[in-house]
């Protein structure tokens, strides 16, 4: 039998996102419990595992177990996500593991943040390049975008790629942004908007860099003989799969392909399904070279070919392959920690359908991947409807 | 900060097994490892060799030479200390020997620097104890 199709995603709430000073991370993280358990049509009582991820603005030594006494829960199974953007869907996958073990049912998956209210500029900016090796790698200044700014320029290189095929990825992002009113960003960006922003590492430059945000995301994941009662057709666990290469970028034997390779080849295995039977997906655009390197190692695009395939747009609304159909961490939010908890609930939205304008046609997979570190931990979920269960 | 002291740059925590390879740094040496069972190098000091798990890891002087293998220009500090820095170079550097290690690049402008430019080993001294392995572009 196996993980395929055992569970379901049958809830999904997004917070608000962007500044939200009234409301503190703790708060954020339960609205969201709250707002998925709600449209799951359950009550609290029906949860038994909750699954949380660390917030830096408002941090807790044990945070799943601190929010289940502030919900006042006694989950029989509870999680706290510790790897960054990728722990994200490591973490459901563990939850449907221990759905479809029979250690619990219905397991909420709840994760937000307040990096842009929570934290002063100076704050945030140290908590996040602690991500550097403390003895080989902080001592010599880099931040984030000059961690992800050393793939960026080997990926240049390697395929003699130019810094508008970067830009055309922020391009595509923001196109799908502005049909989305819950987006923070809402103004058409061009490639020449990108390339005349400034630089932040070379060759990134502002607009290659992701939001930094408040907010949060839930959804609500139960065994699959208890999903089709619910308020919203389910949306099923087909396949995931984990990848790690190293945790700090000095230590990498590539820095152009990464663990996405094996995350998805084996997330792919247990769907049962292919690249090319992806109606849309939803790659970690914390920078936009990521998302390139990430449709290659996950068999979407061809080596060195990703930059082409934003540049014409093939992952535009409308495009042969959407790409990040919220907007991904560049232009939807990019609260931190629980950023891939958007695209996880933008996919299952796209899969029950109805979505009007930006409604990805015929969607029945979803491919969702993260990642955590400096291109470091990989996670890979191929989401699907009742049709190709 | 009070006496208007420019802020510190961080010195790396220093724990029992990295104490050999900042105490060759404080004397202006790179110590890589070598294991005796497999003859991989590596970078940095562990009590294990990565390839074949052997615990029988010596102690190889780097020559110092090496090549970027990929660089950035930082235009926007990580903290106040390195403010006046700003653009500098961060850098991974591939050594002759094979492993690659994170470092600045210093002593030239960043608009020399290019990916596969040779380099060569220097120091920059942080406090009493910790000298910190730095490259400049070979001539």
């Amino acid at each position: 039998m196996g993980l395929r199709g055992s569970t379901a995603i049958i809830g999904a709430f997004d917070t608000k996102v962007g500044k939200i000073p009234e409301r503190s991370a703790t708060a954020l993280c339960v609205d969201a419990a709250l707002g998925a358990i709600r449209d799951a049509g359950l009550i609290l009582a029906d949860v038994d595992g909750l699954v949380t991820c660390n917030s830096m603005a408002q941090p807790y030594m044990y945070h799943a177990e601190a929010v289940a006494e502030y919900l006042g829960i006694r989950p029989r199974y509870c999680a706290t996500a510790a790897a960054g953007g990728g722990a994200t869907f490591t973490v459901m996958y563990q939850a449907a593991l221990a759905i479809d073990a029979g250690i619990c049912d219905t397991v909420v998956i709840a994760m937000a943040d307040s990096l842009r209210t929570g934290l002063s500029r100076e704050a945030a900016m140290i908590m996040q390049s602690s991500s550097g090796h403390p003895q080989y790698e902080t001592p010599y200044g880099a931040t984030v975008p000059g961690y992800y700014a050393l793939i960026a320029q080997a990926y240049l290189r390697a395929y003699g790629a130019k810094p508008e095929h970067f830009a055309s990825v922020a391009v595509s992002g923001r196109a799908h942004a502005v049909l989305n009113p819950a987006a923070e960003m809402q103004k058409t960006i061009t490639v020449e908007d990108v390339l005349a922003s400034r630089l932040i590492a070379d060759p990134l430059r502002l607009l290659d860099c992701s939001l930094v945000s408040d907010g949060g995301a839930a959804v609500v994941l139960t065994r699959a003989d208890r999903a089709t009662h619910q308020p919203h057709k389910p949306v099923y666990l087909l396949g995931a799969g984990e990848g790690r290469g190293h945790e700090h970028i000095s230590q990498a034997s590539s820095l152009i392909h990464s663990s996405a390779r094996q995350s998805g080849e084996r997330a792919f295995s247990m769907a049962r399904l292919n690249p090319a039977d992806v109606d849309f997906a939803q790659v970690y655009d914390c920078f936009t070279p990521v998302a390139l390197i990430e449709m290659e190692d996950l068999g979407l695009c061809g080596e060195g070919e990703a930059g082409d395939f934003f540049l014409r747009g093939d992952g535009a609304p409308g495009g042969r392959l959407p790409i990040n159909t919220h907007g991904g961490l560049l232009s939807h939010s990019h609260p931190g920690n629980p950023g891939s908890m958007f695209a996880l609930t933008e996919s299952v939205r796209q899969l029950r359908g109805g979505l009007g304008v930006r409604q990805v046609k015929d969607a029945n997979v979803g491919l969702v991947h993260a990642q955590g570190g400096i291109l470091s931990s990989h996670c890979t979920v191929v989401l699907g409807t009742e049709v190709v269960l | 900060m009070s006496d208007g002291a420019s802020p510190a740059k961080p010195l790396p925590p220093v724990d029992p097994g990295s104490h050999a390879y900042w105490e060759a740094c404080n004397s202006g040496r790179l110590l890589l490892q070598r294991c005796a069972a497999c003859g991989h190098r590596q970078h940095y000091h562990r009590v294990v060799c990565t390839v074949c798990g052997a615990g029988t890891l010596e102690d190889l002087p780097a020559s110092g030479r090496g090549t970027v293998r990929s660089f950035t220009v930082i235009r926007r500090a990580v903290s106040a200390a390195f403010e006046t820095d700003v653009p500098y170079v961060v850098a991974l550097i591939e050594l002759a020997e094979g492993p690659t290690m994170m470092s600045n690049i210093i002593g030239s402008s960043h608009e020399q620097v290019a990916i596969g430019s040779p380099v060569e080993l220097d120091f920059e001294r942080r406090s009493e104890t910790i000298n910190i392995p730095q490259f400049r572009l070979l001539e």
